[in-house]
């Protein structure tokens, strides 16, 4: 790397072309990368799912699926309802506070619209398993309450999908969009007035 | 013949490659049982290759098929099943092999100067071979293909901000899916392959230009005869390329022991919840990777509140106020407390989620850093004092009790040995400048015994 006899106009000339070649090296990249997204038609499956409800019974669970994700239907007991206010010291966000979890119109006591219909996406928060629904009480311990419970790390949810203290989930399950088109039907992945189609 | 030979040198370095890698190649000549998993390495990724291009023959990468072509596979195609056990059974053999001879770098220092690049490309080598067996675990689309796919992608979701759109263009999808399972097909059978083969070339590349370790850790080319040839060194063909091929000949009589009479191992190869299909509403009751990679996930799923306040918290200060006393100059002081400060007020600051995925990275970074962690002047084991022998012992049982209660569930007595366990990984290479520096060592032979 001697200095000596080199054309400084050159050697600049050099460098820039050199500079010009990887920047046009970036741009070529876009493609190739940008092709790795979601394609138009796994965007566009990510349609609403429509599920009548009539023949859920109180304390069953009905998992169904929407944009690839188990989505769970559990129409509650009056003493399921009832554990949801005795478990809230050991909860992390009993209030449901964190905003991204769940519509607005689903951030209250009981996490749902209708107070027995439950609406989550059966994914743990931690790293992706689905939960094992535990709905009775005393099956995993004495206290249990009743709620789901993730064999993969451990952690626990009640029957609002709220997540427990010490555990290695950090947030309360996702309450999906969905809208009720009649007392029997619900939609999923739309909010109420029907302006949340994404 | 000659006259072939002759033509051909003029126009290509033939004979002048074989001499300086082969036959002219001057290993010392001491080796022992160790130094077989190097060749044996190379031995699996041929075999890995050439079962791989068989099954691609009959296997399809589409959510719908892929399973029943395994099936097919297995059950119609002639020799079928004998190909896929060979791949299957194979990706374990592999990492055994990988592991004992990551293990003897570690016994005999061969990580250390200046052998730095061929520990470095070795390393790479390895997190590269993590990266297709973990691809090609998801392709039979088995249950635990499914969901151990999406969990691990899910780690790349816990990183900040970047997070959730990276696990998105791993995934091209919301979720494990079709589009997932053709790329992973893709970059299985020729993007990470191929980049293995050039690894593997530069692996090989650096080490003829340095010249191999050995058990006494003893550089031959420092003694060399009149013609300038090492005194302890003899040529690697024919002495060592048949000594290869008697290990060769025992490890295939191990390998086909187990492909033919436990090809699955009991669920240690091959899980059980991989015999169903993959079902997106249905998690298997217990996801956990193959074992090879428990000793990581252990690490991923150990870290919760409870470690960082009464574990990692206390250990970072320790090693924090250690560094201080034992460095002398202001700005490298400044710089520890800096780093320090950042990383506890993270503890306080990250959930532990982000820290799991952080430390299962830190865990794997921290092996290409060992050559300037050890300060050691000795390399073979044989000639360090009790202080390594100790840490290096104390760091392979947990290493491998890391690996047990990785396939365990996460409670109780599994996850608090998960926890200790990631705590003296850590210890064994943030604590290796001590270790080593403060080792009294044995006084290192001129030549090899």
């Amino acid at each position: 790397m001697g200095k000596k006899n080199v054309d400084p106009q050159r050697r600049m000339l050099l460098q820039l072309t050199t500079a010009v070649g990887a920047v046009g090296a970036g741009f070529a990249a876009v493609p190739f990368v940008s092709s790795m997204t979601p394609s138009a038609r796994a965007r566009a499956a990510g349609a609403p799912v429509e599920v009548d409800i009539s023949g859920i019974r109180p304390g069953e669970l009905r998992p169904v699926e929407w944009r690839g994700k188990p989505v769970w239907i559990l129409r509650r007991t009056p003493e399921m309802l009832a554990s949801l206010a005795t478990v809230q010291p050991h909860l992390v966000d009993p209030k449901s506070q964190v905003k991204e979890q769940q519509p607005d119109y689903a951030q209250n006591e009981t996490r749902s619209i209708k107070p027995e219909v439950l609406v989550v996406v059966g994914i743990c928060t931690h790293l992706g398993c689905s939960p094992k629904r535990e709905l009775e009480k005393g099956t995993i311990s004495s206290d249990w309450e009743g709620g789901f419970f993730c064999p993969c790390h451990g952690s626990k949810f009640d029957l609002a999908g709220r997540v427990y203290k010490d555990v290695p989930a950090p947030k309360n399950l996702e309450v999906p969009k969905h809208t009720y088109l009649s007392d029997s039907r619900i939609l999923i992945g739309v909010d109420p007035k029907g302006k949340g189609a994404a | 013949m000659q006259k072939l030979l002759a033509w051909v040198d003029q126009r290509f370095p033939l004979t002048k490659v074989w001499e300086e890698h082969v036959s002219k190649y001057y290993a010392p000549k001491n080796f022992n049982f160790w130094y077989y998993f190097g060749s044996l390495a190379l031995l699996m990724l041929v075999i890995q290759i050439l079962s791989g291009i068989f099954l691609t023959m009959h296997y399809k990468p589409d959510t719908s098929l892929a399973f029943a072509s395994v099936e097919y596979i297995m059950r119609d195609v002639p020799w079928g099943w004998l190909i896929r056990y060979l791949h299957s059974t194979g990706a374990s053999f592999f990492f055994i092999v990988i592991y004992l001879h990551m293990f003897r770098g570690l016994m005999y220092g061969s990580y250390k100067g200046p052998r730095e690049l061929v520990w470095i490309l070795g390393m790479v080598l390895f997190v590269a071979l993590m990266a297709e067996a973990f691809m090609g675990y998801l392709l039979p689309w088995g249950n635990m293909s499914y969901w151990g796919a999406q969990v691990i992608i899910s780690l790349f979701d816990a990183l900040p901000f970047i997070g959730p759109s990276l696990a998105e263009w791993l995934r091209g999808d919301f979720v494990v899916s079709d589009a997932t399972l053709n790329r992973f097909f893709s970059l299985h059978v020729i993007a990470v392959p191929l980049l293995l083969a050039l690894l593997v070339f530069l692996h090989i590349v650096a080490l003829h230009k340095v010249g191999s370790n050995n058990p006494d850790g003893v550089e031959i080319k420092k003694k060399k005869n009149a013609d300038g040839l090492p005194l302890d060194g003899i040529p690697f063909h024919p002495y060592y390329s048949v000594k290869d091929t008697v290990g060769v000949a025992g490890f295939l009589i191990l390998f086909a022991a187990a492909i033919f009479f436990a090809p699955e191992m009991w669920g240690w190869f091959l899980e059980h919840d991989n015999f169903t299909v993959a079902n997106i509403l249905q998690t298997p009751p217990e996801i956990k990777p193959l074992w090879y990679f428990t000793p990581f996930y252990s690490i991923l799923r150990a870290t919760t509140d409870d470690l960082i306040k009464y574990g990692l918290l206390p250990f970072v200060l320790a090693l924090t106020a250690l560094t201080l006393v034992s460095v002398r100059e202001l700005k490298t002081k400044g710089i520890v407390v800096i780093i320090a400060g950042f990383v506890v007020a993270g503890f306080f600051g990250l959930e532990a989620k982000v820290w799991g995925v952080a430390l299962m990275g830190l865990s794997l970074i921290l092996f290409f850093f060992l050559p300037w962690l050890d300060r050691s002047p000795v390399k073979s084991i044989r000639y360090r004092g009790w202080k390594y022998k100790t840490a290096l012992t104390i760091f392979t049982i947990s290493f491998v009790m890391l690996g047990y209660v990785g396939t365990q569930p996460a409670e109780g007595i599994y996850k608090m040995c998960a926890q200790i366990g990631t705590l003296v990984y850590f210890a064994f290479f943030l604590l290796m400048p001590w270790i080593s520096t403060y080792d009294k060592t044995k006084p290192v032979p001129e030549r090899v015994t």
